[in-house]
């Protein structure tokens, strides 16, 4: 554990960055610093690795003094990951990989074999391995600062803002490869962002820090979107976090029906008998075709090249009840259709259905068993 | 008769290639003294630069002292190194070294501070010690800048160490200053041809060494 005890950095000129910052980053769970610029999240970062020295306080790591251990050997046991990943121009893309591991005396072979090891986790094709930097994209520069910063194996990983300068569908990719490799990996990850969606995404605990340094609130995601400890951090989690919190919310709950679905061959009375004011039509495999009204299908069935799309399904199980609603206020019928695994229908849920679970929810979320399923 | 007659009469005389005033020895001579000085010019430059390029401190005095260095003409440094310590190689390579330095120094200095920092960053931050951060990482990135300072410091060097001559010491100067004296043009143009050529040969040098030395990931190509 890395125990952030009372830490101050004060500037000679007198500007606080961090002020009295006491924090306990679990291990093995993603811990993200989240605030505004001029919050100090950055510099708290760079105190852990000793880029930047307190001026009071002491970091604890394991529970040892961080300034009791060589300041080149406490690095190296941290991988440091920043933001426009800081690749050695000059060094091929294996080579900046293994850089520490030779700095750690590995031989030339073993680096390089560990190095294209990392390639592979981090999501790189090994063909890039004798490239240089410039040849690559940013997104594929920041999963090479990713792998050259895990290369040494070390137990913490230090990320000071890894994804902000890469496009949003890039960075969603590289969001979603940090939780898997996380998952295999297990790492003491401290992640500095000023992004809160990413901070809600991505960490286990997520601490808000406002402008002078000083610690607004230290909690875990859901538990931030539901329970913001002051205006400050209201503000900050934006007007749509109640809708966000619906991440937090598995939809395996939900109740589906099947009454409304249909399958496209079925006979005409079948049709005109439902009292349902949509009817979701499937092919013969089950899978989703869209939706009908019921009384309009005349002679010779259901006519599938007029039916209103059915919109995105959701997973039950996989999905949020965020991700339900979403598919319920998009569908044209304003029903979401749930589908399993293989996009076969398993039946479909009303917006008020949802609502009803959403209200279920909370009310057991304020009885403190959140259930966390992203 | 124009130069190209001079420089052809002055070529194609076969006694020109032999002995202690041949062209071959000329040149070997003015060689060794340009790689001399540049040597020792790169003694001084280099280290200083990379030192206060990399902790950032001293560039304003740095420039003070360049910039003083360079308002120093060569000739006249010459001509009093000469009168306060005698004739020899020592008093030529004085102002030849002060002549070079300043590119050197100037350009290195320059050179390590313009670094991207997000390397040099990402090198402290992963535990590199400060000597290898200087060396691994920011010499090699700022190479391609470093060497066009050390190639303008040989150029200078190479058009300058004609001065030797003054001071009875060999080198191509020898023929421009002998050739004056001796009202001998095909002598002056002569000399002035190889001074010019030996120049675009430091030039083709210092391009192969970019080629060799640089990273391609640096050069980007």
């Amino acid at each position: 554990m890395i125990r952030i005890d009372s830490v101050t950095k004060r500037y000679p000129d007198g500007t606080v960055a961090v002020d009295r910052l006491s924090l306990d980053i679990p291990d093995r769970s993603i811990t993200v610093l989240v605030g505004p610029s001029g919050c100090g999240k950055t510099t708290t970062l760079r105190m852990i690795n000793r880029m930047v020295e307190p001026t009071e306080g002491t970091i604890l790591l394991d529970g040892e003094d961080i300034r009791r251990q060589p300041v080149t050997a406490l690095r190296r046991s941290m991988g440091y990951v920043i933001q426009n990943a800081g690749l050695f121009p000059h060094r091929t893309i294996v080579d900046n990989i293994a850089t520490v591991p030779r700095m750690l005396g590995w031989g030339r072979r073993r680096a390089r074999e560990r190095a294209a090891e990392l390639m592979e986790r981090v999501g790189l094709d090994t063909s890039l391995a004798q490239r240089y930097p410039y040849q690559l994209s940013g997104g594929q520069q920041q999963r090479v600062g990713v792998a050259r910063a895990l290369a040494a194996d070390p137990p913490v990983l230090l990320m000071d803002e890894p994804f902000s300068a890469v496009d949003p569908v890039v960075r969603k990719g590289l969001q979603d490869e940090l939780l898997r490799i996380q998952e295999e990996l297990g790492k003491t990850i401290v992640f500095v962002t000023h992004d809160i969606d990413e901070a809600v995404k991505l960490g286990t605990m997520v601490a808000v820090l406002r402008r002078g340094g000083r610690l607004a609130q230290y909690a875990p995601p859901a538990e931030l979107l539901s329970a913001p400890a002051d205006g400050f951090v209201e503000d900050f989690l934006g007007a749509d976090r109640g809708i966000r919190r619906l991440s937090f919310f598995p939809s395996a709950a939900l109740e589906l029906t099947t009454d409304a679905v249909i399958p496209a061959d079925a006979p005409a009375e079948r049709i005109a008998a439902s009292d349902a004011r949509y009817l979701l039509v499937t092919d013969s495999d089950g899978r989703p075709l869209g939706w009908t009204e019921p009384g309009e299908p005349a002679a010779g069935g259901i006519r599938t090249d007029r039916l209103l799309p059915h919109g995105r399904p959701f997973v039950p199980g996989a999905d949020s009840l965020r991700v339900a609603l979403d598919c319920a206020v998009l569908s044209p019928t304003g029903w979401a259709v749930a589908v399993d695994d293989d996009g076969r229908v398993t039946g479909v849920v009303s917006q008020q259905t949802i609502a009803e679970a959403i209200r279920a929810a909370h009310a057991q979320g304020r009885t403190g068993k959140t259930e966390v399923a992203r | 008769m124009n130069v190209l007659d001079f420089a052809h009469a002055f070529f194609s005389d076969g006694a020109h290639w032999h002995g202690y005033d041949g062209i071959p020895q000329r040149l070997l001579e003015h060689v060794r003294y340009t790689l001399l000085a540049l040597a020792l010019a790169a003694l001084i430059g280099l280290p200083v630069g990379l030192l206060t390029g990399h902790t950032g401190r001293g560039g304003n005095a740095l420039a003070f002292i360049a910039n003083a260095a360079r308002a120093l003409p060569s000739f006249g440094l010459l001509v009093l190194v000469v009168l306060l310590i005698g004739f020899g190689l020592l008093p030529v390579m004085i102002p030849l070294v002060v002549l070079a330095v300043p590119p050197i120094l100037v350009t290195t200095y320059e050179a390590v501070r313009s670094v991207d920092p997000s390397p040099v960053d990402a090198a402290r931050g992963m535990g590199m010690h400060e000597s290898r951060i200087l060396l691994q990482v920011e010499l090699p990135v700022a190479l391609p800048l470093i060497l066009s300072g050390l190639r303008s410091a040989a150029i200078q060097i190479v058009s300058t160490a004609t001065i030797a001559a003054y001071v009875s010491l060999g080198g191509l100067g020898r023929y421009i200053i002998d050739g004056l004296y001796q009202r001998d043009y095909e002598k002056v143009v002569g000399g002035a041809t190889l001074v010019a050529v030996l120049a675009l040969l430091t030039l083709a040098v210092f391009w192969a060494a970019g080629r060799f030395a640089v990273s391609p990931g640096v050069r980007r190509r």
